[in-house]
């Protein structure tokens, strides 16, 4: 069968099981575009091509499944460079397609000429310029294959537009690649190095990432923990993957980690440590981060290992199989943690949680953020995804919403992307119609994205927005509060567009509280409404996200705030 | 940690862009690539290199590590520790004039080196050998006056696979 390249796309689409894809056309995709019309692929037209990587972004991060968009050559191209950078840091399975001028005027500064894969080539997996229609096809399912296996992350593929102009003969049973999956080998020696060091630790600890998430490997880690009494810490990108309500879970560490979080992984002598990376904002001072522990450290990527933090015992291997074979060890060999020294442990744990509680103080008729969070979690009994922008949202999200399944909390974790939030919420909800998708914003991130309203507007894709809205770049306030004496430069964003009707002039149902007796009425109003809406919440302008471990300190050494917070 | 030379060997795909990445994924993380050496093998869709870093293990091995992660990069390994051959060649022009002519055709005679172009006004010499060698006759040619040369990356072959 005889196939333009255009068509050979949409039918390798088709093969890859793909529903949906985020996009923005232009002069060098019109012939994919052609076929779109004709084609009964669900696209979403977004209204800036970064939203379309965020929302493919989201799409993939709540689904597990291969998030797809598509947008022109040049500036279209480039748009994407943020979306895909924010995967790439966070390993997120994502494949780009962008269009390219015709291969003769490649290279020559062609209109809408962008060299895509160059710029492209540090923040992604891998990318593909496609140089005839004959390696199409293949490149198409390399490209998903290699976005999705061993350590997933963004593929982008480059689309010449004589490319899809030109046919070929076309037969999916034909199609050969090469072969990426690593086989999972267990490793009986080590495994037996980590039943000996649970032997002998006292103060064990787990501290799960994103690398479970990714690797579906939460009931095999919940089942560790539980089974074995073993607390468990979680890094930003680790959320969810272990229930959150759960009395062994001390809740994230790092930088605005929970008190005993971060005391727990300071005096535990063993840290076993599943999908995480040692990122600077978890780890603080890397010299004195967990200081009496001997590390097993479990990742599928070899470089992780010994990046940041040096451990003793490296397993590499896919979480899900490797912590599998751990159990199954364990049992075998009749593990029993000793009873009293275990307990003795999490009672010192729970000392510390009582001592230092995540807490605020909402008195007064002034909103606190915080109590916006945990009235959402209240009032949707936690049955929703969680889109977040960057900066305080994020971290007060993380700390006062509590995750019970993986896969709910979707947040720019490594890259820390502003206006994130938005276009990932209506990826998520594309994925999941009749769930709740709420995206929990600042008002500066919101800013970054907003015109991604009209695209909810026009699908009626029903997400919410949470906006704490503090007229300040509310983190980098705090930092400029706590280590710049207050000198408040250009962070005062005061001047900002009426929300509300914003939201409405893009056919968004907007709303505004302004009193903590509003909060719960509020939320629970736009819940029961079938359109996307903004929630303004105006929200205390100087709160700050409390604990912090100051940059250069020791995870031990957290700034705790004022008493009157603690109290 | 010591530092000291790493010879890597790194087995790739011949692909258009596969050296653009791996000097890419090393110079984004800061680490300098000192030689290279690149070409195709008995097949011709796979590619040897060659290349020679300055660290210590810790740093080498994240270098690996990341080399490793590249699509289209096969195999890495760390030559250093492993018995095996170097080898570099030098091709180097000396211009005979009339006050060096006879302390270069002596310098020839006596280092027995390789000759593969000349007439009465230059000469081109071959020169291979490992880098110590290579260092050694650099010292030697000093003297007598380089005009131009130019000096391949560093190969390397293991004795035993």
């Amino acid at each position: 069968m005889k196939l333009k390249g255009s068509q050979i796309l949409l039918k390798m689409l088709e093969e890859e099981k793909v529903d949906l894809i985020f996009g923005y056309p232009g002069g060098a995709v019109l012939d994919i575009y052609d076929q779109l019309y004709k084609s009964k692929l669900k696209h979403i037209l977004v209204r800036h091509e970064q939203g379309a990587v965020h929302a493919a972004d989201g799409y993939a991060r709540a689904t597990g499944k291969v998030g797809v968009c598509l947008v022109t050559s040049g500036p279209g191209a480039t748009n994407t460079v943020t979306g895909i950078a924010t995967a790439n840091m966070d390993s997120i399975p994502v494949v780009v397609f962008t269009g390219q001028v015709p291969t003769t005027l490649i290279g020559n500064d062609a209109f809408q000429e962008s060299d895509i894969t160059g710029i492209t080539r540090p923040c992604t997996k891998h990318n593909f310029l496609v140089r005839s229609v004959e390696e199409l096809a293949a490149t198409i399912k390399e490209a998903f294959h290699i976005a999705r296996s061993g350590r997933p992350g963004p593929v982008l593929v480059d689309l010449p537009k004589n490319v899809m102009a030109a046919e070929t003969e076309f037969n999916p049973a034909n199609i050969k690649i090469r072969n990426y999956d690593v086989a999972h080998k267990p490793v009986p020696k080590k495994l037996s190095q980590v039943l000996e060091m649970l032997l002998q630790a006292k103060k064990p600890l787990l501290m799960t990432g994103g690398g479970v998430i990714l690797g579906k490997a939460s009931d095999e880690l919940t089942k560790l923990a539980r089974k074995y009494q073993i607390p468990v810490t979680g890094t930003l990108m680790g959320l969810g993957s272990f229930p959150g309500t759960d009395p062994l879970w001390l809740g994230m560490l790092g930088m605005h980690g929970t008190y005993h979080a971060n005391m727990a992984v300071s005096h535990c002598d063993l840290l076993i440590a599943v999908g995480v990376r040692f990122d600077d904002r978890v780890t603080g001072t890397i010299e004195t981060f967990a200081p009496n522990a001997q590390i097993v450290q479990i990742d599928i990527d070899p470089s992780s290992i010994n990046r940041n933090v040096v451990v003793e015992l490296p397993i590499i291997g896919e979480t899900k199989a490797t912590l599998k074979d751990l159990i199954q060890f364990l049992a075998e060999h009749k593990y029993v943690p000793a009873k009293d020294t275990r307990q003795e442990w999490l009672t010192e744990i729970e000392q510390w949680r009582e001592k230092v509680p995540l807490t605020y103080c909402q008195n007064g008729e002034i909103i606190k953020p915080q109590y916006v969070i945990e009235k959402l979690y209240y009032v949707t009994n936690g049955d929703v995804f969680v889109t977040t922008e960057v900066g305080q949202n994020q971290m007060w999200t993380a700390q006062f919403f509590k995750f019970n399944k993986p896969n709910t909390f979707i947040t720019s974790g490594g890259l820390g992307t502003m206006g994130y939030g938005l276009p990932a919420a209506i990826g998520v909800k594309c994925a999941f119609p009749d769930k709740q998708v709420v995206d929990i914003a600042g008002d500066g991130s919101i800013q970054m994205n907003i015109q991604e309203l009209a695209t909810a507007a026009q699908y009626n894709i029903a997400v919410k927005v949470v906006l704490l809205n503090n007229g300040f770049l509310g983190m980098v306030r705090q930092w400029q509060e706590l280590f710049y004496e207050k000198r408040y430069s250009h962070t005062d964003m005061t001047y900002a567009p009426d929300f509300v009707k914003l939201a409405e002039a893009y056919g968004v149902v907007g709303m505004r509280a302004t009193k903590p007796a509003e909060v719960e009425k509020t939320l629970r109003e736009a819940f029961s409404i079938d359109k996307p809406v903004l929630m303004d919440f105006r929200v205390s302008r100087e709160e700050c996200v409390y604990p912090i471990v100051r940059p250069g300190e020791s995870l031990s050494e957290m700034d705790l705030g004022t008493r009157e917070m603690i109290n | 940690m010591e530092k000291k030379e790493h010879i890597i060997s790194i087995l790739v795909y011949n692909k258009p862009d596969v050296l653009a990445r791996i000097a890419g994924t090393l110079g984004g993380k800061g680490y300098n690539i000192e030689s290279l050496s690149v070409n195709t093998t008995t097949q011709y869709e796979i590619s040897k290199i060659v290349m020679t870093s300055i660290g210590n293990q810790a740093t080498i091995s994240r270098i690996e590590n990341q080399l490793q992660r590249l699509v289209d990069v096969i195999s890495v390994e760390d030559l250093t520790n492993v018995d095996s051959v170097h080898r570099e060649m030098i091709l180097v022009r000396l211009n005979m004039t009339e006050d060096k002519k006879e302390q270069i055709k002596k310098a020839i005679d006596d280092n027995q080196w390789k000759v593969i172009k000349s007439d009465e006004n230059y000469v081109i010499l071959e020169i291979t050998g490992d880098k110590v060698q290579i260092d050694l006759a650099m010292a030697r040619l000093e003297p007598l006056g380089i005009a131009d040369i130019t000096r391949t990356g560093l190969v390397a072959l293991e004795l035993k696979n």
